[in-house]
């Protein structure tokens, strides 16, 4: 039982996203978890995020990562991912969907931006 | 109940009706009952079924996209919020009587209209738009007697929008890729009879205006059974512009180009060809065939020539865009430009003073015009349900008095369960063809299995 605890606990990956105004929601997921689950799993309080629940059709999953966490990530974008995040707002360079990101041992302690898509006042 | 709790509380519930049970209807719902705790939401819609275009727009073959109505749901049933479906804004409400009813009124009830070309012949019967063609295999009430002929080889959309694109592969698509789809099945029936080999998709302007997203034209590509054809001459001189351009348009440029210059080097043994053509400004129609203006581009504007080009069209899809319509006569509607005049969602007075008409707002595609995908419509929405809680907050509103909300005293009104009873219907309806679901088209058979 210990031992399952112990493999349980090294199973956790903590992921901070910080909002567009600063303040950080700070979660977890386990290995092997997109980061959409892990948005759904904690209700993390996002706004329309994952509206097409990770069928790579919305990119309201768009996340920003550090230039050093993003090329760490083991799988680069596919066509597909490109082509949704081509529609996002404020796209960045360091851009990805976070549906399409898995999570891995080594990303403990990732922190991730979420864009201000909200305030985004497009009623003009 | 929670309603009574809500009458007999000492400060007046916040009384907000939505008009339109489409995306920027639900996202706003959304927002607003999460924000403002004592506030009561209630969605009229026109139709007894709920979504707006994603049950009647979105292609059928996108069932993915449609995962929103799983969200919507959730806000639906909302302990503080009530749909009221088969109620119209303009024939069973009047915007005056939902503003006596509500502190605070937000249109969101969409573009049900479409631009027209104004050439003459654009009213015969093998001119019809995409809009109602899209409405056709979607099965939207009404819709459903348009019997587009598709006896001839080709067909001629102009536009080259997605939704133009939507189109052009609903018609290229091998059949068995759709049976499993919601498609109606009379619209399933006639595209098994369709004879239709070549889709001409015209546009005005040059590749890199084109108006279609890199996914969409990528799903065209790689469509069984069909061969994208380009023009090279389309393309002179593009290729040497593609470094500058900003991401988005880069990459759909590169896709365009690689598979242009694949085109000349790999044989197909497609039967069905998609033809984007560009460079094309309409300029008559003629029975199976139209006729268009050789353009030239001008500081990115389409300007015509005096050459002409003819393209075969046994049938011509309208694709240029839709438009909305005044729903009631108190709405500031910009007829031109065919969406309600306001300012970041606020509606302006109907008396042309530019001023703001405190507690009537606009979102979505009603408000800005009918462009953009669900992400802008969601933001949108947001943006202006954001505003309803600031202008609630300073007192730019009067919400001292209490209001009523609807009575629905009509017995034909749908509540949420009776589009539940719909939609478990249409559920098992579908299960039996293998089918996600088989659309009820008549309004008059939604009412009877919704029990009203
Ligand atoms: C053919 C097509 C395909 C599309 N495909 C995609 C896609 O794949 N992905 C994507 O992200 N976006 C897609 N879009 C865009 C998306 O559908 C829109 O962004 C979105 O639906 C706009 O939302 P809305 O709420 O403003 O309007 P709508 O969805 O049109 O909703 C308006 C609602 O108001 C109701 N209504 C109308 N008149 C009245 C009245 N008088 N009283 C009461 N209610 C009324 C209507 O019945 C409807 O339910 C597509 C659009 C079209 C046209
Ligand atoms: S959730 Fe829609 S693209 Fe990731």
């Amino acid at each position: 039982f210990s031992l399952g605890l112990a493999l349980r606990q090294q199973d956790v990956v903590n992921v901070t996203f910080v909002r567009a105004n600063g303040t950080k929601i700070k979660t977890s997921g386990k290995v092997g978890d997109s980061l959409l689950d892990v948005v759904v799993n904690n209700n993390v309080d996002l706004d329309g995020f994952g509206a097409c629940e990770g069928t790579l059709t919305c990119s309201t999953c768009h996340l920003i990562f550090k230039t050093d966490d993003f090329e760490k990530l083991p799988d680069k974008p596919g066509d597909e991912e490109l082509d949704m995040l081509d529609l996002a707002y404020e796209l960045t360079d360091t851009s990805r969907l976070g549906c399409q990101i898995t999570l891995s041992k080594d990303m403990d302690g990732l922190e991730v931006q979420v864009p201000s898509t909200i305030n985004d006042a497009r009623a003009a | 109940s929670v309603r009574q709790q809500i009458i007999q509380s000492a400060t007046p519930t916040k009384r907000i009706c939505i008009v339109g049970a489409g995306p920027a209807g639900f996202y706003a719902a959304q927002y607003l009952l999460k924000n403002l705790s004592d506030c009561v939401v209630d969605i009229v819609e026109k139709l007894p079924v709920p979504f707006g275009l994603v049950r009647f727009g979105v292609a059928p073959d996108h069932p993915e996209v449609k995962n929103v109505i799983n969200t919507f749901t959730k806000t639906a049933e909302h302990p503080r919020l009530r749909f009221f479906g088969n109620v119209a804004l303009g024939t069973d409400v009047s915007l005056q009587g939902l503003r006596n009813q509500y502190h605070a009124v937000l249109l969101t009830y969409g573009s049900d209209q479409d631009r027209e070309l104004q050439l003459e012949n654009e009213q015969q019967s093998h001119v019809i738009s995409a809009r109602k063609f899209v409405a056709w295999y979607n099965g939207l009430p009404g819709a459903d007697n348009l019997e587009p002929d598709l006896s001839g080889r080709d067909v001629t959309i102009v536009g080259q929008g997605n939704v133009a694109v939507d189109v052009a592969r609903m018609l290229l698509s091998p059949l068995d890729a759709l049976r499993s789809t919601d498609t109606t099945e009379y619209a399933l029936e006639a595209l098994s009879r369709s004879q239709v080999e070549r889709v001409h998709l015209v546009g005005r302007r040059g590749p890199l205006q084109a108006a279609f997203t890199i996914k969409e034209l990528r799903e065209m590509l790689k469509l069984p059974n069909v061969q994208t054809r380009w023009r090279s001459d389309d393309f002179s001189g593009i290729a040497n512009q593609v470094e500058q351009l900003p991401r988005p348009r880069k990459r759909l440029t590169e896709l365009m180009l690689k598979s242009l210059n694949d085109q000349e080097k790999l044989s197909s043994s497609a039967s069905k060809q998609f033809l984007p053509i560009f460079l094309r400004a309409p300029k008559s129609i003629t029975e199976g065939e139209m006729e268009f203006s050789v353009t030239e581009l001008q500081q990115d504007a389409a300007v015509p020539t005096a050459a002409i080009e003819r393209l075969p069209a046994n049938l011509i899809l309208r694709s240029i865009g839709y438009k909305s319509s005044c729903a009631d006569a108190d709405i500031s509607f910009d007829a031109r430009r065919g969406h309600v005049r306001n300012r970041e969602g606020r509606v302006l007075k109907v008396d042309a003073s530019d001023s703001v008409d405190a507690g009537l707002y606009v979102a979505g595609w009603l408000g800005t015009g009918p462009t953009g995908v669900i992400l802008t419509t969601m933001s949108g929405a947001f943006a202006v349900a954001k505003n309803i809680c600031e202008d609630m907050a300073a007192n730019a509103l009067d919400t001292s008095t209490s209001k009523p909300g609807f009575e629905a005293d009509d017995k034909r009104v749908v509540t949420w369960d009776g589009w539940r009873r719909i939609n478990d219907f249409e559920i098992e309806t579908g299960k039996a063809k293998g089918k996600p679901r088989e659309k009820i088209v008549s309004i008059a058979e939604m009412l009877r299995v919704a029990g009203v």
